[in-house]
């Protein structure tokens, strides 16, 4: 094949490709801004006629969906600042802290792993039950403060940083907790940005444990809400596809704003060490 | 290093959480396996019955657990192997030193991977509508007739494979390319001093190479497709006729529609040991790649 034909032929396959992915989003938005039944017609309508936002009016002044973005946006900022401060400090000790059992206590973890959540998520009900979190936000918020992906993560990054960095704050006399403060944090920037980004859009994207653990709608996030929305306005495409702009528009914002980070999270995290 | 104390200040806070809220949880899902504990003993602890296997026996009885059972090897069979190939392909694009736009193809690619499941569930319901629909339109198009995606028990699952093939190729595509460019120039050269084309380049050079991440990505996918739940449950709520009910659905209905939490429990586990067994290879190949 020639070059410029291939050329050709590569980048009208990724033009294909990236039209593909990106299109039913675009067309998302398209339809939330159409008048209603407008997108019920044939053929399908790219877009509206006259665009309004009366559909985005609808949903917070008689769906209440300004309380379902308020829930989803404090779960994640809340389940965020904690598993991070539990997983970072976790990950540093087992990179650079010595303790008894600590390359044994990473091996389980790192097992452990393999362990779908499903299986635990019948007991911890009942757990969280006996706890009075069941039906709230603790009880979406409790068992996520630490992860064993996120301790993994961060041990990963950890180990790269030189031992003497921390040996010569040793010798000047800082204790532990100052080192991890004003030593190892900074250094770790990288990696928290990249954690906390996965964690807050984890959080945020999560749909099983939130549909079982919160049953009053006042709780509800933003895809648990969804989902019983759209079982109930089957027909009302308009309607139901700006919730899906609400939904998942804040996250992709957040993803094209800082999407280095993610992209490198994923590299590092699946480096199996 | 050295022996230090406030080591553990650091790490059991953390532990403490996943001792509490994973490990207990999972031990105790294999105790409350072997129990009958149903709405009754969630009201009264005294209503709780050891029963040894019976959960596990009737479960095998079930028609509707094997249907469940089925669904999901049918969505992880297809649906693996297509993901996987999708993402290599797009890699393998993205690698290519002809691409104009790197960047903004890669971040277009990868968008799906960071939207909310499901959201774009809600929008892909919309996409295969059999009247409205830009599927069945586009199809029409090229003559072909219309097909009842979501409402149809042979079209149903395939919709969902489509839609999570869409959903899920980014996260590996990534994987995939840092993988192909880590893979050294030198190498390529001596192939083409060698007289190797293009393709032969391809399977003697860079197949073999990247054999490690394409274990560990199968591995992480056949675990990831096997937790199947928010697809169906947005989109066919498990139906038309059961046919996309997975064994995640139906241990969400098992436990937490009918209560039954001991049963739920021991889907739970057949669930895992599902995802166990079916990795098992992939497993030992990667421990074995990581030994030599």
């Amino acid at each position: 094949m020639t070059r410029p034909l291939a050329g050709l032929l590569v980048n009208g396959l990724l033009l294909g490709g990236a039209m593909t992915t990106v299109l039913p989003l675009i067309w998302m938005v398209s339809v939330s801004l159409m008048s209603p039944g407008e997108a019920s017609t044939f053929p399908p309508p790219l877009l509206p006629v006259r665009a309004t936002l009366a559909n985005y009016r609808e949903l917070f002044a008689h769906v209440g969906m300004g309380r379902y973005l308020l829930n989803s946006a404090a779960l994640a900022v809340s389940v965020t600042l904690v598993s991070l401060s539990f997983n970072v400090a976790a990950g540093y000790a087992f990179a650079k802290l010595r303790f008894a059992g600590r390359d044994r206590i990473f091996k389980v973890l790192v097992g452990a792993l393999m362990i779908p959540a499903q299986v635990a998520m019948v007991p911890l009900y009942l757990l969280l039950k006996h706890l009075g979190l069941v039906n709230t936000y603790g009880g979406v918020i409790v068992p996520a403060m630490a992860s064993i992906f996120g301790i993994f993560l961060v041990r990963q990054y950890t180990l790269s940083v030189p031992d003497e960095l921390i040996e010569a704050a040793r010798i000047d006399g800082a204790n532990e907790f100052r080192i991890f403060r004003s030593v190892i944090v900074p250094v770790l920037r990288p990696i928290v940005v990249t954690l906390a980004m996965f964690t807050a859009l984890g959080t945020w994207n999560d749909f099983m444990w939130p549909l079982i653990v919160l049953n009053d709608s006042e709780l509800y996030t933003l895809p648990v809400a969804l989902a019983s929305l759209s079982r109930e306005h089957v027909q009302d495409n308009e309607l139901m596809m700006a919730s899906a702009v609400l939904t998942t528009l804040p996250v992709l914002v957040v993803f094209l704003v800082l999407q280095r980070h993610y992209v490198e999270g994923i590299t590092v995290g699946s480096v199996t060490g | 290093m050295r022996t230090i104390g406030p080591a553990w200040c650091f790490v059991a806070p953390a532990l403490l959480v996943i001792a509490a809220f994973f490990f207990l949880p999972v031990l105790a899902a294999l105790a409350l396996s072997l129990t009958d504990f149903d709405i009754y003993a969630l009201a009264d602890f005294r209503n709780l019955r050891l029963v040894g296997f019976r959960n596990y026996v009737q479960l095998l009885q079930t028609p509707l657990f094997w249907q469940a059972v089925g669904n999901t090897l049918y969505f992880v069979v297809v649906g693996v192997p297509l993901s996987i190939a999708v993402s290599f392909g797009a890699a393998l694009l993205l690698h290519s030193r002809l691409v104009k736009f790197p960047a903004f193809f890669r971040t277009a690619l990868f968008a799906p991977v960071v939207t909310t499941l499901v959201a774009v569930a809600v929008i892909w319901r919309y996409l295969f509508h059999p009247h409205y629909g830009w599927l069945n339109y586009a199809l029409g198009r090229v003559g072909i007739p219309p097909i009842d995606w979501l409402g149809d028990p042979h079209w149903a699952m395939p919709a969902i494979i489509v839609f999570a093939v869409w959903k899920n190729f980014g996260y590996n595509m990534i994987i995939l390319l840092a993988g192909l460019q880590s893979i050294p120039d030198q190498l390529y050269e001596a192939a083409r001093i060698d007289g190797a084309s293009r393709w032969r380049q391809l399977r003697h050079v860079t197949l073999p190479l990247l054999v490690p991440i394409v274990t560990m990505v199968s591995i992480l996918t056949i675990a990831g497709y096997f937790q199947l739940f928010a697809e169906p449950y947005v989109m066919t709520q498990g139906g038309p006729l059961q046919s996309t009910l997975s064994v995640l659905y139906f241990m969400y209905e098992e436990g937490f529609k009918w209560w039954n939490l001991g049963s739920a429990s021991a889907v739970a586990f057949v669930l895992f040991l599902f995802i166990f067994c079916v990795t098992a290879v992939p497993r030992w190949l990667a421990r074995r790649e990581s030994a030599a």
